[in-house]
């Protein structure tokens, strides 16, 4: 095998633990990744630094990763990775970043991979109705989906060397649009607590915020919500046209289940489902089903997990 | 004016039930359709050209078997069609490639496309190609207002960003606020009669080859419970069995 390179996967200038899954998937691959860690502050690395089955540590420094931009972090991260197979999370920035390196390398890139074996890389495809096992004949760049593979530990050497880099920046940010609540987006978080139709109207979101806040959770919708209601916007939506998740933790409520919305979250740990109708398709994807309506269950769970919180 | 590309791919419908045969997946009896975030690409095209003038291209990558992606652009009001002629599998780095010449021998000022692809999801031509051309990039797009540049908004950590993308750029859609346009009879008529514009670019070696596919692993039944009073023991369980609370 040849030589792996791991990119830290960044969140909020920070080193997120899913970097710690990106070198298991490495070991997998049979090598102790070279971990690159893209940030503006050299000290930023030193989280990346502490865990356990990576190689070298290279902080890669430069302004350019003061904010995301495509061109200009592939064009930075190229001139300090080595030459082999990259390793960056699946999440939608990086994903992004991935297929812009491996162009500028000529390499190809294989996103969302969900098994390492024998050195072939399993990805779902067709959203998750089936799924694909690729073999690679020269360096590519690999995505992995974040919650799938465990944690490396912790136990690294703590040494980071930093290289300094630059990239060509092609795009401006004009204006950031905070969230209105500061609730975490769908994307980022690591339990979701989601309404559909069955929610009866848009104000009943507001028990499943209720208990998103008590969690920790981010709050998503169903295609069927957003569209009916125009309070639900379409960055809540989960499945096929909207965000694909993959948290520790999902809660449906009231949502029926269709094809296109479990395309959105079936690879999530686990599924917590609440539906009126027991023959809802969502409860064979459900680790727990309660067959009842929210009315019923939402404040029993509600105040539940409330006093294991407290 | 504005030379516009929009990328165009043919997928099974989102309803269909996949199987697979022996170690590869049978499409034979599955319905293929526009993949629902080129839908997105292609409004977005369309409503450029609209408020700057200028031309629509539609591109796909395949057999003729494709054409009818093409058609259904051009039905919804692209102006031209142009199928890049390929029947084999491509993996990211040859179809980037063999898009890359096209959109080179055929000039464009933006290329637009959807954010993933229905079928393999991985959403890497926009960015792979932009790379490639030496252009500029956004992706997963829920607005775009046309210039001598581009503002587009798309997410960013803890909100959205509005950015400012010189041109020429290629933008990955997402589905935004905009709604999709039907195709009406006049345009269904000429979609009928439009010639695609076949050509062929060489096309360099895949690195990637597909060992096998598979239905994904059965998930072990799940504990089902009557009643919302059940909801007090689902909690206990998140937190000792899941370990997830
Ligand atoms: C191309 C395409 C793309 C699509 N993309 C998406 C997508 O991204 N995301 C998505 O979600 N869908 C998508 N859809 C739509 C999808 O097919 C479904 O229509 C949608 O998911 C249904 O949403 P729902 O489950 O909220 O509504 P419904 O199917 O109407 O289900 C509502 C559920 O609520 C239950 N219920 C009612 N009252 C109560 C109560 N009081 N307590 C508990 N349960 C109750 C009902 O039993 C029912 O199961 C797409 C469709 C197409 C064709």
């Amino acid at each position: 095998m040849s030589e792996t390179i791991v990119i830290a996967e960044i969140v909020k200038g920070a080193v997120h633990p899913t970097t710690s899954e990106l070198i298991t998937a490495a070991n997998a691959l049979g090598s102790q990744p070279t971990v690159i860690v893209p940030c503006a502050d050299a000290s930023v690395a030193d989280a990346a630094a502490q865990y356990a089955g990576a190689g070298k540590v290279i902080a890669a420094k430069s302004d350019v990763f003061s904010n995301y931009d495509a061109a200009g972090w592939a064009s930075a991260l190229d001139a300090v990775a080595p030459a082999g197979v990259i390793l960056t999370s699946a999440s939608p920035q990086s994903k992004d970043l991935a297929a812009r390196l491996a162009a500028r390398r000529g390499i190809s890139v294989v996103q969302d991979v969900v098994k390492i074996e024998g050195g072939h890389l399993t990805s779902p495809i067709y959203s998750g109705k089936a799924m694909q096992t690729v073999s690679l004949s020269s360096d590519a760049i690999v995505t992995v989906r974040p919650n799938v593979f465990d944690s490396s530990g912790t136990g690294g050497s703590g040494e980071v060397s930093v290289v300094d880099t630059s990239g060509n920046v092609a795009t401006a940010v004009q204006e950031f649009m905070a969230r209105a609540s500061s609730r975490l987006d769908v994307a980022e978080a690591n339990i979701i607590v989601s309404g559909g139709r069955g929610m009866g109207t848009p104000a009943n979101f507001s028990h499943l915020e209720t208990l998103a806040d008590t969690i920790g959770a981010a709050v998503g919708a169903s295609r069927a919500a957003v569209d009916t209601w125009d309070e639900i916007p379409h960055s809540m939506q989960v499945g096929q046209t909207g965000k694909t998740v993959n948290p520790n933790l999902y809660i449906a409520v009231g949502i029926s289940g269709a094809i296109q919305h479990l395309a959105g979250m079936r690879s999530s740990k686990y599924i917590v489902a609440i539906n009126k109708d027991a023959d809802a398709p969502i409860f064979q994807h459900a680790d727990y089903g309660i067959v009842a309506s929210w009315e019923e269950a939402l404040p029993v769970l509600q105040s539940s997990l409330a006093s294991m919180m407290a | 004016m504005a030379n516009i590309i929009v990328l165009v791919k043919q997928v099974p419908d989102t309803n269909a039930r996949i199987a697979v045969s022996g170690d590869r997946v049978d499409l034979s009896a599955v319905k293929k359709v526009m993949s629902p975030y080129d839908e997105f690409a292609v409004e977005t095209a369309l409503q450029h050209r609209d408020s700057s003038g200028g031309e629509v291209t539609a591109i796909t990558v395949g057999g003729a078997g494709a054409d009818k992606v093409l058609k259904d652009a051009k039905a919804i009001g692209v102006d031209h069609i142009v199928r890049v002629d390929c029947d084999a599998e491509l993996d990211s780095n040859a179809l980037q490639s063999v898009l890359a010449s096209a959109v080179s021998s055929l000039g464009a000022d933006v290329v637009y496309c959807g954010k993933s692809a229905a079928d393999t999801g991985a959403g890497s031509t926009g960015p792979g190609l932009a790379e490639r051309l030496g252009w500029s990039s956004v992706s997963n797009t829920i607005s775009v207002a046309y210039g001598d540049q581009l503002s587009v908004v798309m997410p960013a950590s803890g909100g959205n960003a509005r950015v400012n993308v010189p041109l020429p750029a290629v933008v990955s859609c997402d589905k935004g606020n905009i709604k999709v346009r039907k195709p009406n009879v006049k345009g269904i008529m000429q979609a009928k009669k439009a010639k695609v514009d076949v050509h062929n670019f060489e096309i360099p070696a895949s690195t990637i080859s597909v060992v096998s596919h598979s239905m994904p692993p059965a998930k072990p039944a799940g504990k089902s419970y009557q009643g919302g009073a059940a909801a007090a023991e689902v909690a206990q369980l998140l937190r000792d069995e899941a370990n997830v609370i």
